[in-house]
Order: structure tokens, then C-alpha cells, then sequence
């Protein structure tokens, strides 16, 4: 996949993100903030044997964090959480394929801290 | 008259392209860019004196000890102190603040009042914040509709409990210059310690410390084409001889013995440790070269950038500035956003449009991105004013700052800028 249509994938989800919203009967949600910009992604899962039943997001931020959180919940939507160990920053941000700089790669990294951090919070948050 | 396009060529960072681009600097009130001279005197200073200050007998250490007092002078004179031990040397503006709130602190107890205002920078609200442990209360006077000080609200909050007043001049994100001497005045009225933050006005207009009568000042030597690394706490000489010391060490004692210590004079006693000769005599150095400009020529010209800012802006559809209209209230800080960019909330973010959806907004962040592939800085986020953009109800702003080597054309190239941005944006 060129650059460009990586790029334009990204603007895509940002203008039409999937997996928007809340889940009424979440059993993991986070609220995460980038302490640097004030970018914020909420994310809402259902985690059930070890597996991401089902995740939304909702969220308010830059094109690059928006994108990113959409992306988010369609890769780890259904997977296991173990899978996740694989996941890392910077196989994420090569999967996204879009050349950032280390400011914006903040952005994009925004939401799969937030999802870590939600899983590794036991249980139902508030 | 300044001539912004003269000034940039004793800049040499602007000799500097990227991808092929002059740079255009707007991030002024996170950093100014250095002069040759303020690099040189720093140079100079490392080639041919350096040595410890204030403790060498040979020659080297009493000529770097002379021209450390001497750009101490210089400094405390810029501002309009008319003793130099008021001027104490520290790190930056956030520097200056911790040690007045550590070392004023110590003497405040449970329900004495601290009053801040909703616009200032977190570095004059968090020192505030650690004394609530002992029961400190901080409070914030609001601002009006037009981003100027509600001072009806400030007056209210001032009581008999209030022992210090801690305010911005100039704010670093709405521009709003506020009062000094006014505050000032109200604060005494009520026997509160007046503390001005100078961090974004020191290096944009005439500031006189006995003028406004304050009792203490802060600043940042890298906001005024100073050094990173140098600032400035001026605090009148009876009032600083009186507080205590904030950090302990070398320099800052009169004896020491097993049993205790005492303490140096002023300002000796607030700079423990070997201090930053180098900076403070490049500090000096850009003291010298705003003076030979002038610092009401340095104001005029922000004046007519902020006034040509206006004028152009109305071109930009769904443009949102924030800050005073009124030139005389107004530094030359332009925060913007295209469209609303509201702070973040669950319910709100569901129900109402949202700015990915709306074609009217565009993330401050994506128009500083944007932006800069044209070769311009500008600054997007909250600006260490997180209370003030809740106050604002907005969740981040994009900032253009401007300073001596801006000009017109550039601001120019700023809209088109941001027209191209918002048009790739899809709006
Ligand atoms: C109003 C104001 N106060 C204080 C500061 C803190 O300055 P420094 O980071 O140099 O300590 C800033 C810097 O952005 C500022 O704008």
C-alpha cells in the first residue's frame, strides 16, 4: 500500500470512523487524554474469555488520533487478548503506514495505550 | 521604524531552509529565536573567561564574577529596578514562580488564600496548588466575554484572607494584557503580596517593576532572544531579604557550621550552586539588542501584526480568533480555530455533530501539520492553560505569536497557508 493511500485510508476513518459509540453493558472503558495536547479517546469494550468482544470509541482530537482509534477497534475487534502481546508500537504504526514523525506518532499511539491500559485495569471501570 | 525583514538578517537561524522553505517562525510565545550577538556573547564568554564566579581570587574568576554582576545590572535595569539585588538569576519563569510559592509558602497556613486568574499558564497555578496540602485556598477571578479580566470578580475574591495576588501581564494564549499597576493597587489595598508573572511581557513591551509597583516579577530569557536555560526573579529588595531561602548549597550561605546555618544576602541567597554565567551574560547581550530597538518600537510593531491579523482573518470562512479586539489590551499572541473545536464530553461528543463529521471544523493539531509543510510554525494545543480552555469551552486552539522579525508578509503567508490547509482538508 503506497503512502498516499495509506494517508488517505486514515483521512477516510477520520471522516467516517467506524465503531462509534458507547456499549451499555462495557465491562472495560477508559478515558485516555495526551497530557501534551489534550487529545482524547474513551474507549468501551466487552471482554469476555480472554477475547475483545466487542469495542467503540468515541473521541475528540486530531485527524490522526480519531483515524487511529477507528483503525484501533477494527484490528482488535474479536481478538484475543494474549494476541495483543504482539501488537507493538511500532508494528502498529507500520501497519498504519504512514510516516508521522515522532510528534504525531503520539497522536496515533494515543488509543492503543488506552486500550493496554484498560485491559490491564481489572474489570469493569467506571 | 522596525524593519522586521532588516531584523531577521541578525537572526541566523533564518539563513536556514527546510525542504527548500524559508522558515516562518509564529511560535514566539514558546521561544524566541537567538541574534548573532546574544550567540556571540556566549561564545565569547566560554573562549576567553570562562571560570567560577564569586569565589576566585585570579584574574579570569574576577572578570567572569564582573560581567555576571554586570549583566545582572543590565537585566534589573531593563525592567526598571532600581536596585540590582532585587534581580535574582534563575532558570526561567517557571523557576521563579516555584521559589516564590516554596519559599512564601512556608509562611502561609490553613485558609490563607492565594488568588490566580483563570487565564494564566500552569506554571503560576501548580507551584499554587502544592500548598493546598496544608490547607491553602486558591482561587481564580473569572474573565469577561471578551477575554479581559472580570474585575468585579477579581475585587470580590480579594478578602482579608487573600495573602497573595499571583497574575499573568500579558496571557500566552488570548493575548490579554492585563493591568499590572491596577492589581497592583487593589492587592495592597489589601495587604497581599502582588506577584506578576512577565513571562510574555517582559520581552514584548516597556515594563517599569517600580511603575507598576509590584513585589515581585518573573521572566524567561529564551522568550526575549535570550538563552533557554536563564530567567529572571526581580522582587523588591526588603520584601526578597525577608524570605527565606529556597534551595540550599554553596553560594547561598554566609557560614555554615555543624550546628546551622546562615544566610547570604541578596540575591545571593536565592542562587545556590554555581549559576549560569554564560546565559546570563547572553541574556544580557539580548537585553541590549531589544534596547537598541526599543521595547515601544518592539510594542507598536506587534500593535500593527495583530491589528493586520484582524484585518485579514475575515477572508478565512469558519475562522474563530480569540482575545481582546481592543489594540491597547491586546499583545501579539493570535490563537485561532477553524470551526468549534469544543473540550471533550461523552454525552456532547454523541449527540452533536462531530468534528469529524462537521466539514466546518478542522483539529488545531491538523492545521499546525498542515501548515507547516509550507514552512510555517505555528503552535497548536492547550498551551500549559488548561483551566483557560475549559473556561473557553474549547479543547485546544492553534496560536500564532508574533514577534521583531515577523512581518505582514509573513502573516500573508499564514491565510494562505491556512486556506490551502482547510481546501486539503476537504472543506
Ligand atoms: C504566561 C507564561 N508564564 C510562564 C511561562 C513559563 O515559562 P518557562 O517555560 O520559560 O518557565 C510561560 C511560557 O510559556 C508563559 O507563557
Amino acid at each position: 500500500m503506497s503512502e498516499d493511500i495509506a494517508y488517505e485510508v486514515m483521512m477516510d476513518h477520520y471522516r467516517n470512523p467506524h465503531n462509534y459509540g458507547t456499549i451499555e453493558n462495557a465491562t472495560n472503558r477508559i478515558t485516555e487524554y495526551n497530557p501534551i495536547c489534550g487529545d482524547t479517546v474513551h474507549l468501551e469494550m466487552i471482554i469476555n474469555e480472554g477475547r475483545i468482544e466487542d469495542i467503540k470509541f468515541v473521541g475528540r482530537g486530531c485527524s490522526i488520533s480519531q483515524a487511529s482509534a477507528s483503525i484501533l477497534t477494527e484490528t482488535v475487534k474479536g481478538k484475543s487478548i494474549s494476541s495483543l502481546n504482539d501488537l507493538t508500537d511500532q508494528k502498529y504504526l507500520m501497519d498504519l503506514g504512514v510516516s508521522l514523525g515522532p510528534a504525531r506518532e503520539r497522536c496515533a499511539l494515543l488509543s492503543l495505550n488506552a486500550l493496554r491500559k484498560a485491559i490491564a485495569g481489572d474489570g469493569t471501570a467506571p | 521604524m522596525l524593519n522586521p525583514t532588516k531584523v531577521k538578517n541578525d537572526f541566523p537561524i533564518f539563513r536556514r531552509k527546510i525542504d527548500g522553505k524559508e522558515i516562518i517562525y509564529l511560535d514566539n510565545a514558546a521561544t524566541t529565536q537567538k541574534p548573532k550577538s546574544v550567540i556571540d556573547a556566549i561564545k565569547d564568554y566560554y573562549e576567553n573567561f570562562n571560570s567560577n564566579v564569586h569565589r576566585g581570587i585570579y584574574k579570569l574568576s574576577e572578570e567572569a564574577t564582573d560581567m555576571y554582576e554586570k549583566a545582572r545590572k543590565n537585566v534589573s535595569d531593563f525592567i526598571g529596578g532600581n536596585d540590582q539585588n532585587g534581580l535574582v538569576f534563575v532558570r526561567n519563569a517557571t523557576e521563579a514562580l516555584n521559589l516564590l510559592a516554596s519559599s512564601i509558602g512556608q509562611s502561609l497556613k490553613r485558609d490563607d488564600e492565594v488568588l490566580l486568574t483563570l487565564m494564566e499558564h500552569h506554571s503560576n497555578i501548580v507551584p499554587w496548588q502544592f500548598l493546598m496540602g496544608k490547607g491553602v485556598k486558591i482561587k481564580y477571578a473569572d474573565l469577561k466575554e471578551d477575554g479581559t479580566l472580570n474585575m468585579e470578580d477579581f475585587t470580590s475574591k480579594i478578602t482579608q484572607h487573600t495573602k497573595v495576588v499571583s497574575v499573568t501581564h500579558v496571557s500566552n494564549v488570548l493575548g490579554t494584557i492585563n493591568d499590572a499597576k491596577e492589581l497592583a493597587r487593589i492587592s495592597h489595598e489589601k495587604e497581599a503580596t502582588f506577584i506578576l508573572d512577565g513571562a510574555q511581557s517582559v520581552p514584548h513591551m516597556p515594563v517599569d517593576v517600580k511603575d507598576i509597583d509590584c513585589d515581585y516579577v518573573a521572566f524567561s530569557g529564551h522568550k526575549m532572544l535570550g538563552p533557554m536555560g536563564i530567567g529572571g526573579l526581580y522582587g523588591k529588595p526588603d520584601l526578597l531579604s525577608k524570605l527565606p531561602p529556597y534551595m540550599g548549597g554553596g553560594e547561598m550561605i554566609n557560614t555554615v557550621t555543624t550546628e546551622g546555618s546562615t544566610w547570604a544576602d541578596i540575591p545571593l541567597k536565592f542562587e545556590a550552586g554555581t549559576p549560569n554565567v554564560a546565559d546570563a551574560i547572553g541574556l544580557s547581550a539580548a537585553v541590549d539588542y531589544l534596547k537598541n530597538i526599543g521595547m515601544k518600537e518592539v510594542r507598536k510593531h506587534e500593535s500593527e501584526m495583530i491589528l493586520y491579523a484582524f484585518q485579514e482573518e475575515k477572508y478565512m470562512e469558519n475562522l474563530k480568533s480569540f482575545g481582546p479586539r481592543s489594540l491597547h489590551l491586546r499583545g501579539g499572541v493570535y490563537s485561532f480555530n477553524i470551526g468549534d473545536i469544543p473540550s471533550f464530553n461523552i454525552q456532547r461528543e454523541l449527540e452533536a455533530n462531530s468534528i469529524r463529521i462537521s466539514r466546518a471544523s478542522m483539529h488545531p493539531h491538523d492545521v499546525a501539520s498542515e501548515i507547516d509543510k509550507e514552512g510555517i510554525a505555528i503552535r497548536s494545543g492547550h498551551h500549559c492553560a488548561m483551566p483557560l480552555m475549559a473556561r473557553l469551552d474549547v479543547q485546544a486552539t492553534a496560536r500564532a505569536s508574533f514577534y521583531i522579525y515577523n512581518s505582514k508578509e509573513e502573516i500573508d503567508k499564514l491565510f494562505i497557508g491556512l486556506q490551502n490547509a482547510t481546501a486539503r482538508f476537504g472543506h
